[in-house]
């Protein structure tokens, strides 16, 4: 059974197209990741799917219940964490709690055991104003007071945006463990490193789904070989690259340039090599690399260009 | 518990964080009442006076010494010629100039007529106004108790009609019985208007209000939770509104308390309804307060607070009537200054009923619509 599913979602704001035509679905227990930048749709989807936006065409369902028909049962059933932080400033973290699960209808004592492990970490400052706690602990509020009604999906938007690297690792963690507890978990995220913490993605771009799969197999789904190269003059490389026949795609990742090449070739790495040193370069370094989530997204996202500009 | 009750005391909760706000609203009853009837003194005390006596006669003398013992006029200067005296109001060290001509006496006798100059600096409407209106009563009088119009009269045998009035439900015509009712109405309306519009832009500003939203509480619950405490808070500050004026002016309301109290209930749930409207149509903050302090002004200066609504013209009084704030500046004086019944304020009554209702609609309504 679905715990998510989505069929050729439209919104529009304006003249702007947020989402277009977007189908998806979230099984149940899983843990779903929409990856996308800025801009993308993300928040729109989520809105729509906490029933606080209404899309032009299509239809969506949460916990087998419809967004539209049946938007009472579904805000029961979610726990709802939006991109921004959403809580009382003025009031204490435990205010905060006991607030959220009374409107619930619960109380914290009753769903202890769910947010346990996130909430003794910020038990010690419970008489602090959230206004007052620093960005990881705020994220990690928000996560007990969107748990503590026992949701049956978790609807993230961008929960680490904004905070520290080691903060992004535990809360990763956390949300592997809670989907252990058989929740299921839609997060969306602007990094494509977390891509692969999720079981499956969905690539999102300009409100169109590119690509949904789990990460290992939208990677192995690279058509072509991907190269890294570097030299000493790493952007008249870049531009000496683009300006070849032979390169299909070059950009910069890092220190170093992804370049793919027109065509299935063996000796892709030696021919680049021979073309970067013709130009001139020094210390020229070309070496064959498995791409990750990142070229995937921009090799779907260019022929998703092309394939518009065609039209 | 309901969810009404958390809703509400959540909503205490975060009022009495914000001290500032608390005390901002408890300041303001005391500082208005005490301030404002005490500096909004439209009674003209020292009017300064410049005079031109150009007769120096027994009669121009006695009109001037019976100006000086007036009280109200505080001769300045005595210039020889109109022109000397005008630089007086020019410098502003005057209010007004009058000249007696030559032959003031001998005209007055022979021919029974004589003209007087009086200039008035207008600058100060009001003020030119009522020192004008001084003078010329004290002119009046002395021209009925001279000697020449005595005699004639009592000869003649025309009748006199001698004018005797008295000010009902304020004997010494005195402004703080005027203003200290509209400044209950004030306090009323900031509450009301402003600090709830702000209140609920800030959920929507910082977001929790997108939080709240995915959550099953129901849009009355959340709107009842918004206008109770401020219900509440704005009761309590009328109630010290009046302790206030009791105390410092002693000026206690001659009519029910029942009614008032019934009118200010039904008075805030409209202003809520208010300013539960406006907060649906802003974003933030600043935009509410523009909003709310736009139309504030309008209620404040159409709604008969400072001036009485009876002399405006008649699209004014259409504009007035519209406003919430009218009604309640009227009723509210006529229940504390005269004594009036719920049955003769019953109309203004439904009045107030109506705008609680089409305001607080409005608002329940768009609010809808947004989400």
């Amino acid at each position: 059974m679905n715990a998510v599913t989505l069929q050729n979602i439209s919104k529009s704001y304006q003249d702007v197209k947020a989402v277009r035509d977007v189908s998806f679905e979230v099984k149940k227990g899983e843990l779903f990741g929409l990856i996308g930048a800025d801009g993308a749709g993300k928040t729109s989807i989520f809105r729509i799917l906490t029933t606080v936006l209404l899309a032009d065409k299509g239809t969506a369902t949460v916990a087998g219940f419809d967004v539209v028909k049946d938007y009472k049962a579904i805000r029961d059933r979610i726990g709802y964490m939006p991109g921004k932080f959403s809580l009382y400033q003025d009031l204490t973290i435990r205010e905060n709690l006991e607030f959220f699960a009374a409107i619930f209808g619960t109380t914290i004592d009753e769903n202890y055991e769910l947010i346990k492990d996130i909430y003794d970490q910020i038990k010690p400052f419970s008489d602090r104003r959230a206004g007052k706690l620093s960005g990881g602990m705020k994220q990690k509020l928000a996560l007990c007071c969107a748990l503590i009604h026992k949701p049956e999906v978790l609807l993230l938007d961008e929960p680490t945006t904004g905070v520290d690297v080691v903060s992004r690792k535990e809360f990763w963690a956390m949300l592997k463990s809670l989907q252990e507890k058989g929740i299921t978990i839609l997060v969306s995220t602007p990094y494509m490193d977390e891509a692969n913490l999720c079981e499956r993605i969905a690539l999102i771009q300009n409100g169109r789904i590119m690509s949904v799969d789990t990460p290992e197999n939208i990677i192995k789904s690279f058509p072509v070989k991907l190269y890294a190269a570097k030299s000493d003059a790493i952007y008249k490389l870049l531009k000496d690259f683009r300006a070849a026949p032979v390169v299909d795609s070059c950009y910069a990742f890092g220190e170093f340039l992804h370049v793919t090449m027109k065509g299935n070739r063996e000796t892709g790495s030696s021919e680049l090599r021979d073309l970067a040193i013709e130009r001139g370069h020094t210390h020229v370094v070309v070496q064959e690399i498995t791409p990750g989530i990142e070229d995937s997204f921009i090799r779907l996202m260019n022929e998703k260009t092309e394939v518009s500009a065609h039209q | 518990m309901t969810v009404l009750g958390f809703l509400l005391q959540k909503e205490f909760r975060q009022i009495r964080r914000d001290t500032t706000i608390l005390r901002i609203m408890f300041a303001l009853p005391v500082i208005q009442l005490i301030v404002f009837p005490l500096a909004m003194d439209f009674d003209v005390k020292s009017v300064n006076i410049s005079i031109v006596d150009q007769d120096h006669s027994t009669y121009s003398q006695k009109l001037i010494s019976k100006i000086a013992s007036s009280g109200y006029f505080k001769i300045v200067g005595a210039e020889t010629s109109f022109k000397k005296s005008l630089t007086y109001i020019e410098n502003g060290e005057v209010d007004l100039v009058m000249e007696i001509p030559a032959g003031f006496e001998r005209n007055l006798v022979r021919e029974g007529v004589q003209k007087i100059g009086i200039s008035v600096d207008a600058i100060n409407g009001t003020k030119a106004g009522i020192s004008g209106q001084y003078l010329n009563s004290i002119i009046a009088d002395f021209n009925a108790n001279m000697d020449v119009n005595v005699k004639t009269s009592a000869m003649s045998q025309q009748g006199i009609i001698n004018i005797t009035f008295t000010n009902w439900f304020n004997p010494r015509a005195e402004y703080k019985y005027n203003i200290v009712p509209a400044i209950l109405v004030l306090l009323l309306t900031m509450i009301g208007g402003f600090v709830t519009a702000l209140n609920i832009v800030r959920e929507k500003e910082v977001g929790t209000i997108e939080q709240i939203n995915v959550t099953p509480i129901k849009k009355w619950e959340f709107i009842l939770g918004k206008l109770i405490p401020f219900w509440i808070i704005g009761m309590i500050v009328f109630t010290l509104g009046l302790t206030i004026s009791w105390l410092v002016y002693g000026i206690v309301p001659v009519g029910s308390f029942l009614t008032l109290y019934a009118f200010a209930a039904v008075y805030l749930v409209a202003l809520l309804g208010f300013g539960l409207l406006i907060s649906t149509y802003s974003d933030n903050q600043v935009q509410a307060m523009f909003v709310a302090f736009f139309f504030i002004m309008i209620f404040i200066l159409m709604s008969g607070f400072f001036t009485s609504t009876d002399g405006m013209p008649g699209w004014a009084k259409v504009i007035s009537n519209m406003t919430p704030v009218a009604h309640f500046v009227k009723t509210d004086r006529m229940i504390i200054l005269k004594g009036s019944s719920f049955n003769d304020v019953k109309q203004e009554f439904l009045y107030l009923v109506a705008f609680a209702g089409v305001l607080n609609g409005w608002a329940i309504w768009n609010y809808r619509k947004t989400n």
